[in-house]
């Protein structure tokens, strides 16, 4: 034991000596959670609107008059002719092109169906549905208004029915985005962190030759691998604080759920990415191979965590690969505990399976730290 | 001089897939010798070092450190061993004092025997004025001098040295010598490589690896009256031109 308390020791002096090392350990996390909190937004906002109006009547230029109103809607260029407009969209200067047919407003009156051009740049997939909705809830509300003038206009006694849909959103009732955002963006920091930090840890006592000397020492291998991750599951833990704080202070993020749940499970969490940063350790020469390696895993796990990409989307054999994706958990975790306040017994299965892995990669980073070559 | 031997080394052979970078060495050491372990680059010497230190298994052949198999026992070796590399690894990022409590207490020295030795190092190499400094500030000599007394913390039987004295000037490789023969006079074994042929004069007994083999184990003084030579230089070219 006492063995372990001088690792521990050595470790702390090393990183608080490292006058270039703390900054990056304890602000540029913090950047980046103020930083993409703000700008990783599913909204699609500022859409350059061009529009061609064969029509010229009242209600075509209250229809535009409807885009103008709405926030998401920017720029607005009207073209004469729709080559114009086409011409626009292939030098990227119009997102949406809407071109209002000849006699609309007389085809309106008719009460004939119409049909009006929508163009929109689906280079972006997914920022074209979503621009695609908020278009066609536009021209809904337009078309509702305008049915019910002219039912009160024609004294109709039959009204038209209208069925509405009333969407309820629970947990995030104003759906805000940063809401969302930040939990999964925390995970990020405190994973990428603890990650980098040990992968490059035994790498660097490698590069020096200092692990040569550990290893001609009569040191147990699992103290040594403790002693090392240890002052790395402090950080990890004094990041997940600093950002809770922050996410209170700057977002205003709720913690419905327990606040010890929280730590109690970020404490485990932490065990998986540093065994895992370990197990990286072991394998490469050079910091430079941990880096990008770790990094390799960094990104795949991300992009397959449910944090900017909803699970649930992704075709089945990736869904599969994401029960081994610990972000994954962290993410789901956080969100739950945060936003839905879930308790112990919810967040169980995730719990489980995050334990697991925690004695499944540490087993492998004491496994494959050989003393001997 | 002490007839108790504490490195047997029978036919020891390491193999790197089809290169056999060590070929069936033999030899034996004994207690408070100064044993000179020399050869060119690439004739082996550090692979066979690596496998009396207990950090690479041997393919084949037999060894025994310090009353231990190198098979079995690395772990009780490393107890009764020193270690310094050619890297002397230190940390460059701890002061010295530092340095002396991490290894002391790797080694598993009680809390006050740490602090005696670490004052005892620091008085006897006049480190005074730099125990709270960076050893990476030091000049190499000086970490050379300080990574030995550390190697030499928990009193170990035998002090395995790799290249100790390479990079640093004539006067300091001197002194480096005479804390050898300091360490030897207390009775600790001292097994050391070198590229210096000068720093083997100084030794009891040289062996001298060529291509893997021990070509030749003796006292300077026979080794040079069996080749004809007047300077251990003169053997050394003979042996490795051969």
């Amino acid at each position: 034991m006492r063995v372990i308390l001088y690792i521990i020791d050595k470790e702390f002096r090393q990183i608080f000596r490292n006058k270039g090392m703390l900054p990056i350990i304890f602000i540029l996390p913090l950047l980046q959670l103020v930083i993409l909190s703000n700008a990783a937004t599913y909204e699609i906002n500022n859409i350059s609107f061009g529009y061609v109006d064969n029509d010229h009547t009242h209600t075509s230029r209250a229809l535009i008059d409807k885009f103008r109103a709405s926030t998401f809607f920017d720029v607005f260029q009207v073209f004469p002719h729709p080559k114009e407009s086409d011409l626009a969209m292939l030098q990227g200067e119009v997102d949406v092109v809407l071109t209002i047919p000849e006699h609309f407003e007389r085809d309106l009156w008719k009460d004939k169906n119409i049909d009006l051009g929508v163009t929109i740049n689906a280079i972006d997939g997914a920022a074209a549905g979503v621009e695609n909705v908020y278009i066609t809830q536009i021209i809904k509300t337009f078309n509702k208004n305008l049915s019910v003038d002219m039912v009160q206009l024609s004294n109709n006694t039959v009204r038209p029915v209208l069925i509405e849909g009333i969407p309820l959103f629970w947990y995030n009732k104003t759906l805000n985005y940063k809401t969302f955002m930040v939990p999964g963006i925390l995970v990020l920091l405190v994973t990428m962190i603890t990650l980098f930090l040990s992968g490059m840890n035994i790498v660097r006592e490698k590069e020096m030759g200092t692990l040569e000397q550990i290893n001609v020492t009569p040191i147990k291998k699992h103290h040594f691998i403790i002693g090392k991750l240890f002052p790395f599951w402090v950080i990890g833990m004094g990041l997940l604080t600093i950002g809770l704080v922050m996410a209170k202070l700057i977002f205003a993020t709720p913690m419905l759920g327990s606040l010890a749940l929280m730590y109690f499970y970020t404490s485990i969490y932490i065990l998986v990415i540093l065994g895992m940063g370990l197990f990286i350790s072991n394998f490469t020469d050079t910091q430079q191979q941990a880096m990008f390696i770790a990094w390799f895993f960094v990104v795949i796990f991300i992009l397959m965590s449910g944090l900017f990409t909803p699970i649930e989307s992704m075709p089945k054999w990736a869904q599969f690969l994401t029960e081994f994706n610990p972000i994954k958990y962290f993410v789901e975790i956080m969100r739950m505990v945060m936003l839905k306040g879930s308790g112990l017994t919810d967040i169980l299965p995730q719990l489980v399976k995050t334990a697991l892995y925690a004695v499944i990669m540490n087993a492998m980073a004491v496994w494959s730290y050989k003393k001997i070559t | 001089m002490k007839e108790e031997t504490v490195i047997k080394v029978e036919g020891l052979t390491k193999v790197f897939g089809d290169f056999t970078a060590v070929n069936k060495i033999s030899f034996h050491v004994r207690k408070g010798e100064i044993f000179g372990f020399l050869g060119a680059n690439g004739a082996g010497k550090t692979t066979a070092m690596k496998m009396l230190i207990g950090i690479s298994s041997p393919s084949s052949g037999s060894a025994n450190v310090a009353g231990f198999d190198v098979y079995t026992q690395t772990e009780d070796i490393k107890k009764s061993i020193g270690y310094m590399s050619q890297k002397f690894a230190l940390y460059d990022d701890l002061t010295v004092k530092e340095n002396i409590r991490f290894f002391g207490g790797i080694y598993g020295l009680s809390k006050n025997r740490i602090s005696q030795k670490s004052n005892l190092l620091i008085e006897e190499l006049g480190l005074e004025k730099v125990a709270h400094s960076l050893v990476g500030s030091l000049p190499l000599g000086w970490k050379q001098k300080i990574a030995f007394s550390v190697s030499l913390l928990h009193d170990p039987k035998i002090v395995f040295l790799d290249e100790p004295t390479g990079g640093v000037d004539p006067i300091t490789r001197r002194q480096f010598w005479e804390m050898i023969y300091k360490a030897a006079n207390n009775g600790t074994t001292i097994f050391v490589t070198t590229h210096y042929m000068d720093e083997a004069e100084y030794c009891d007994r040289v062996s001298i690896m060529v291509d893997g083999n021990i070509e030749a184990l003796d006292t300077p003084k026979n080794l040079k009256t069996h080749f004809g030579s007047d300077s251990m230089n003169d053997v050394f070219l003979k042996l490795a031109r051969s």
